[in-house]
């Protein structure tokens, strides 16, 4: 392999690649993220590859099987480029059809497009498709594009040119100015401005100096950073070089957790690559410059994603937090000045180099510039990741993009921030989604966990849920955040027991207040804000679960019971066989089944098993059979 | 388990190895252990004492890694491995509920193995396929939007398989 060694020689390189790329007719891309294999698109990528094979189309025809393309939902995806046709929910039965159709009379088959649900017409082209066409594709724009395991992919749509722009047009302080310029802020939490993060750095006398790479996505919800590493990690690598050079950094590490297996596989092979091309070691693109990266395997631990914690677990030791100052910028990695910026952030480094800050300035609000990658999940019709301009309205993402709600159901809130964040009620769906106004709401940006929650999604248990994730993944080393994360969840759980006190609202409120302040590190810092927010926005949820001893949203075992309507039941015997614990009686044709709820444990089995509809949740207790009891009993 | 020299020259290999990269900075603990994990597929006592013995660490240094990552498995699997992710989005689309039949259908608790050594049950707080949610991950294979009855017929299929 030749090196890189000038920026005419990468030049050449790319035309060649493009070249490469106009010899074939037209290109099936198929999405191999980690949502399209959940969906199955494995055993349809290798019927593609067999038909072509037998069909003796390889010369003509182009495969690529790329990275997560967003609209996971509806995966398995493929497009068909230049015909632009976009398939939904692909099944290996499909491809002999579409190679006839779409490759072989250039039409496209209309029963694999998407069906927009409002209009029921057919889109073909993915441009067209409301989930794309509001959204701003900067960092994920060429995820569609690009084989992750194939350098003259990412030559083909320019790569690192960025790099060489940077590296014989720009001085080190260009490179900072430039960033500081655009605003680039953090996309992994805080949004603390790359370019002066990268001043301070490169300001510290000591020397050397490290550059890091947060890839350690703790929030659970939340996959956008390993769907940019899986899909298109030169993209990251060239970032990283870029920021290495600004503050003068020779070696570099990427910190994936080893639960993304395709993630780590994909970064350390373009590592490599890199390497053979001159991209990365010794006199980079033929300059004197030097950097060298480094793959380091996480092992799943939520506080290993906070800076100094990762740290710790980069030079192999548990990853507990520790007292800043020292911040990581003057003592980080084996105690020297250390740069961490997220997967997100490196990912906007090249598109600013290329396009200039005044571009990147162009997009966005006041203060939040650039577009941002929110995994958006829950419940929403069109899940997926998507990338959307700062200061976009939640309306707008939860409905235009989104689609709306399942099952015609009414939407409750939007969580974001993971489990440092809170939950915006639908009335506040119109603030502008960019770092200040989500703080403002109580919430925060995070790194771009977005979950949907409906009307039967209980908020106090969604509180519940983040504390006793905190519970099982703080480090245990600050007091407040390990005795009074559990002290919280008690009393949480209490509430949602039916055991629960109009004074618990109280306590929890000042139990919060002192971990706030009194916490050592950022987890045990934010980990109040789910509680806070909920009580703030859904007081009144709370004070059902205490007053009513009722789960409004029907999700609390004890505060509910099920009920058959009699009018409605058929008397079919199927739930009575399904139910887990004999609480149904009736004899099959005969008078409604009645279900006995000292017995029931609000499984949810029946009601998925009813053909009819006829089994109802009820908020409350039932007279006579009052589930809080048997809590009170135990 | 019978530790054989085999295992023994397996082990002070992982730490040869490892003690050889050319961060000499670096700890190598985390990643001594995530090879014997690859090696054995979790983490059996004696390859740890033997670790410990290698590296001069005390053994309660290592047991701390272990215990905090929630990668590192201090007991052998099932043959039949189930992940349910309790993830935010799988939370909200039901996993709850999943877990509780899973429980009830294997009769056992998250983080056991069946007696006859079947089956082995695990959460995970996501597995990064939200979009799919609720997921579970069977032997490495992903199973999106699944439901209660799927599950159900998902492990009477497995038992009948290795029967
Ligand atoms: C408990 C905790 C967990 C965190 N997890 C992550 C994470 O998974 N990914 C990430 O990029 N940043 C995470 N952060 C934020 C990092 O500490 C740090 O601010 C960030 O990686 C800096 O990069 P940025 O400025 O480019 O956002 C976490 C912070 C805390 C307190
Ligand atoms: S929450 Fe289950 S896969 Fe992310």
């Amino acid at each position: 392999m030749e090196r890189i060694d000038s920026p005419e020689k990468l030049k050449a390189l790319q035309q060649a690649a493009q070249k490469k790329q106009e010899e074939k007719e037209s290109f099936i891309t198929m999405c191999g993220g980690t949502g399209c294999q959940g969906s199955g698109c494995q055993k349809v990528i290798d019927k593609l590859k067999s038909e072509v094979e037998k069909r003796n189309l390889s010369d003509t025809i182009g495969i690529k099987i790329t990275g997560c393309q967003g609209f996971c939902e509806q995966g398995p995806l493929m497009v068909i480029r230049p015909q632009g046709s976009f398939y939904i929910r692909l099944e290996p039965e499909d491809i002999p059809e579409i190679l006839e159709e779409t490759i072989e009379n250039k039409k496209s088959v209309d029963r694999l497009l998407y069906t927009d649900p409002e209009s029921q017409q057919k889109i073909e082209k993915e441009q067209d498709i409301p989930f794309y066409k509001h959204q701003k594709r900067l960092v994920f724009k060429n995820n569609g594009f690009i084989e992750p395991t194939e350098i003259d992919d990412y030559f083909n749509v320019d790569g690192y040119s960025a790099l060489a722009k940077t590296l014989y047009e720009m001085s080190p302080e260009d490179v900072i100015e430039e960033t500081i310029e655009a605003n680039l802020r953090g996309r992994g939490g805080a949004g603390f401005p790359a370019g002066k993060k990268w001043k301070y750095c490169r300001q510290e006398e000591a020397e050397p100096k490290y550059l890091a790479c947060n890839a350690d996505e703790g929030d659970p919800g939340a996959y956008m950073d390993r769907s940019i590493l899986e899909g298109n990690p030169h993209l990251v690598i060239e970032g990283m070089i870029i920021a290495a050079y600004a503050i003068g950094a020779h070696q570099g590490y990427i910190y994936v957790r080893a639960e993304y297996p395709l993630a780590v596989k994909h970064t350390k092979q373009a590592i490599e690559v890199a390497r053979e091309y001159g991209l990365l070691g010794d006199n980079i693109m033929g300059t004197d410059f030097s950097f060298d990266l480094e793959v380091a395997e996480g092992a799943g631990a939520f506080v290993a994603g906070e800076s100094t914690a990762l740290m710790h677990s980069i030079e192999g030791k548990r990853p507990m937090p520790r007292q800043t100052p020292p911040r990581s910028v003057q003592q980080g990695l084996f105690g020297k000045p250390t740069v961490l910026n997220n997967v997100e952030t490196f990912g906007n480094v090249p598109l600013i180099i290329m396009n200039g800050a005044e571009w990147f300035k162009s997009i966005g609000t006041e203060n939040s510039k650039g577009a941002k990658i929110f995994s958006l999940v829950g419940k929403v019709n069109n899940t997926g990741l998507i990338e959307v301009p700062m200061g976009i309205t939640l309306r707008k993402i939860v409905f235009d993009i989104g689609g709306g709600i399942p099952g015609g159901k009414k939407v409750k809130a939007v969580q974001t921030g993971g489990p440092s964040g809170g939950c915006i009620p639908e009335d506040l769906f119109d603030l502008k989604v960019d770092f200040d106004e989500l703080s403002e709401a109580g919430s925060m940006m995070g790194s771009g966990g977005m979950v949907v929650m409906d009307e039967d999604t209980c908020m106090v248990d969604v509180a519940k849920f983040f504390l006793d994730f905190l519970k099982d993944e703080s480090c245990g080393k600050c007091l407040p955040c390990r005795n009074g994360i559990p002290k919280m969840l008690d009393i949480l759980t209490r509430i949602t027991e039916g055991l629960g006190t109009e004074q618990d609202l109280i306590k929890l409120e000042d139990i919060s207040k002192t971990i706030k302040k009194t916490a050592l590190c950022g987890l045990g810092d934010s980990a109040p804000n789910p509680v806070l927010s909920t009580i703030e926005y859904f007081r009144d949820e709370y004070e059902a679960h205490i007053h009513d001893l009722a789960c409004p949203a029907g999700v609390c075992p004890e505060l509910i019971y099920y009920e058959v309507d009699p009018e409605e039941c058929k008397a079919c015997d199927r739930c009575k066989r399904a139910c887990p614990v004999d609480a149904i009686a009736g004899e099959p044709g005969g008078d409604p089944y009645v279900i006995d709820n000292k017995i029931c444990i609000s499984c949810g089995t029946c009601i998925e098993e009813c053909p009819f509809e006829a089994i109802a949740v009820i908020p409350g207790q039932q007279e006579g059979s009052e589930k809080v009891k048997r809590v009170a009993q135990k | 388990m019978a530790f054989e020299t085999e295992e023994l020259k397996a082990i002070d290999k992982i730490i040869a190895e490892n003690l050889a990269s050319k961060d000499q900075q670096k700890s190598p603990l985390l990643p001594v252990l995530q090879d014997i994990q690859k090696f054995y597929g979790w983490l059996p006592e004696k390859a740890l004492i033997r670790a410990s013995q290698k590296l001069s660490v005390p053994l309660v240094s290592l047991y701390g890694i272990a215990s905090f990552y929630n990668e590192f498995r201090l007991k052998p699997l099932g043959d039949y491995h189930i992940v349910v992710c309790t993830g935010t989005a799988c939370h909200v689309r039901g996993a709850p509920l999943l877990v509780s039949e899973l429980e009830r259908t294997l009769g056992i608790q998250v983080g056991e193995v069946t007696p006859d050594q079947k089956f082995s049950l695990e959460t995970a707080r996501c597995v990064g396929t939200c979009a799919v949610a609720p997921v579970i991950i069977v032997d490495g294979e992903y199973h999106g939007k699944i439901s209660k009855k799927e599950v159900q017929q998902l492990v009477t299929e497995l038992r009948e398989e290795g029967e």
